[in-house]
């Protein structure tokens, strides 16, 4: 059964080599491994396209699978979360991008890069008001049209005592 | 005089309509805003949010032990196997090791969970492109399946039979031998799905060759489970991340390269062989020992972020926890198969008739509660 698995993982970079190479393409990336079971890179908000199409498009790298797209609110600062997958090395990273601007944060969209984020960013803007720039369709997905706020930010009043109690 | 009959003179029009949120094929309330022209599909729009219940928001005010419950009411056809994601990523992350019986255990119920799944998905399918009888032959095996968890797990569809360190309870007596029973049942039935559906001829040309999606759209699109495997992306949880017993057990992962709506429904049916499989390699082998480890009554995880993934019947299913040391998550969220895939969908309905988009949308295997959350 070892060996079945093993097949699975070709060529897959370990963590080190993989900040080896990222580091290499920009000076200003912070790496951790710390409190996580991945590989986090936080990547400023105006370098994050570029970052992630080339994580994509990089032939060593090639993390074409994004599993998981996840809004954040750390406290004071709005972010989002990247979860990727290399279905070629099988290697996986998580990329982080925060901003403080609660008024208005941006990012850019990543749909060009993998078609699934379309519905992902729709959710993060749902749930959290993050704007993705170029994003085909940014609308309120499940929450009703008309309502007010962003329910899962930290300091969003939950007036109608919904949820907590 | 001018002839109005020419065919030129028809004026072909694009036009909106609307399909669910109460409609038979949607399997749930979803709705559809559809832009057809004449038959075909030109656009499709989910609207989502019918049954919107803010899972996430509430896992935030609860427990680790509260919200394993929560999650049976997302996609309540892998109901034990998405509590078992959340007993693992709390067990990971207090670095808790279960006992061996807890592991194959859990796998068994999970196994015998996804052929439920895919029992009443064939029974369905069946349904949704006019064959009204497999509803009832999926039925009646899923029956025996429902009849195992209410003796061992005290329910039939929300089981909530796993616990963080273990399980609720210890298996009935009778589990192993009714389990058999039905294992040697279902594989003299299952061979009657294939003479009933799978070689009707009407049934193969509603499906062959409809709503392809190419592998390159199923990684894009996120799309996992049978939907990514019958386009060739093999992405089976079980073999890439082994969890519980899935490291001991022997099976193929069920890989189609058609990518078409026939591929997705044959992923299933040999699924439905390969955890039978499974279970017969595991049913006479439940090692003896505790059915679960104390953990403590209130469970504080460490601070840290911390992602289970399992292969649920839909696909992959993550939980992304963010722990800030206290006894309920900071931010909890669920990475639902069923979210990615149903992205796809538009992909994959563009183009075709628009009687071919219920047979699409029976293949994707849609649960929208695991959409919603």
């Amino acid at each position: 059964m070892t060996d079945l698995i093993k097949v699975y993982k070709i060529n897959s970079m370990t963590n080190s080599d993989l900040q080896t190479l990222i580091s290499s393409w920009n000076s200003e990336l912070e790496f951790s491994e710390a409190e996580s079971q991945f590989l986090n890179i936080t990547v400023k908000p105006e370098h994050l396209h570029e970052l992630l199409s080339q994580l994509k498009s990089n032939t060593e790298t090639s993390f074409d699978y994004l599993f998981c797209l996840t809004g954040m609110d750390w406290g004071t600062d709005l972010g989002v979360v990247y979860h990727l997958e290399s279905t070629t090395h099988r290697h996986q990273l998580v990329v982080k991008v925060k901003t403080s601007d609660r008024e208005n944060p941006t990012f850019d969209s990543v749909c060009d890069i993998w078609s699934t984020a379309e519905f992902h960013e729709m959710e993060v803007f749902d749930y959290f008001g993050i704007k993705f720039n170029n994003h085909p369709n940014l609308k309120r997905l499940f929450m009703p049209k008309d309502w007010v706020g962003y329910p899962l930010r930290k300091d969003y009043v939950d007036e109608v005592n919904m949820i907590i109690k | 005089m001018e002839t109005t009959f020419e065919k030129n003179s028809f004026k072909s029009e694009e036009y909106f309509i609307n399909m669910g949120p109460q409609h038979p094929a949607t399997h749930g309330v979803l709705r559809l805003l559809l832009t057809i022209d004449g038959e075909i599909i030109k656009n499709v729009e989910p609207d989502l949010g019918y049954i919107h219940r803010s899972i996430e928001k509430m896992c935030e005010r609860d427990s680790y032990q509260q919200i394993v419950h929560l999650t049976d009411r997302m996609d309540y056809l892998s109901a034990h196997i998405n509590n078992e994601a959340v007993c693992l990523a709390v067990e990971n992350a207090l670095g808790l090791e279960v006992p061996e019986r807890v592991k194959v255990i859990r796998t068994i119920i999970a196994e015998l969970t996804r052929l439920a799944s895919h029992q009443l998905w064939w029974g369905v399918m069946g349904m949704d492109v006019g064959a009204l009888t497999t509803y009832f032959y999926g039925f009646r095996d899923r029956e025996m399946i429902n009849d195992i968890f209410e003796e061992t797990c005290g329910a039939r569809l929300t089981m909530n039979y796993n616990i963080p360190g273990g399980l609720m309870f210890d298996i009935h007596p009778n589990f192993v031998q009714r389990t058999k029973d039905f294992v040697a049942h279902f594989k003299t039935k299952l061979p009657e799905y294939d003479t009933l559906l799978t070689g009707n001829v009407i049934f193969q040309k509603r499906t062959k060759g409809v709503g392809i999606l190419t592998k390159e759209d199923a990684i894009s699109f996120g799309t996992s489970g049978p939907v990514a495997r019958a386009s060739g992306y093999s992405c089976d949880v079980r073999k890439l991340h082994p969890y519980s017993a899935y490291d001991r057990v022997n099976f193929n992962e069920a890989l189609f390269t058609e990518g078409d709506t026939f591929a997705r429904y044959r992923v299933r049916i040999q699924e439905m062989w390969e955890s039978l499989a499974i279970i017969e390699q595991l049913i006479d082998n439940i090692p003896e020992g505790d059915y679960k480890t104390a953990t403590n009554a209130v469970i504080k995880l460490p601070k840290g972020e911390f992602y289970q993934k399992v292969e649920t019947a839909r696909g992959e299913l993550g939980v992304f926890i963010v722990s800030d040391g206290k006894k309920n998550p900071y931010r909890l969220k669920f990475r639902s198969p069923g979210f990615s895939n149903l992205s796809a969908l538009k992909k994959m309905a563009v183009g075709s008739k628009l009687g071919d988009l219920v047979a699409m949308m029976a293949t994707l295997d849609i649960v929208v509660p695991d959409i919603d959350r």
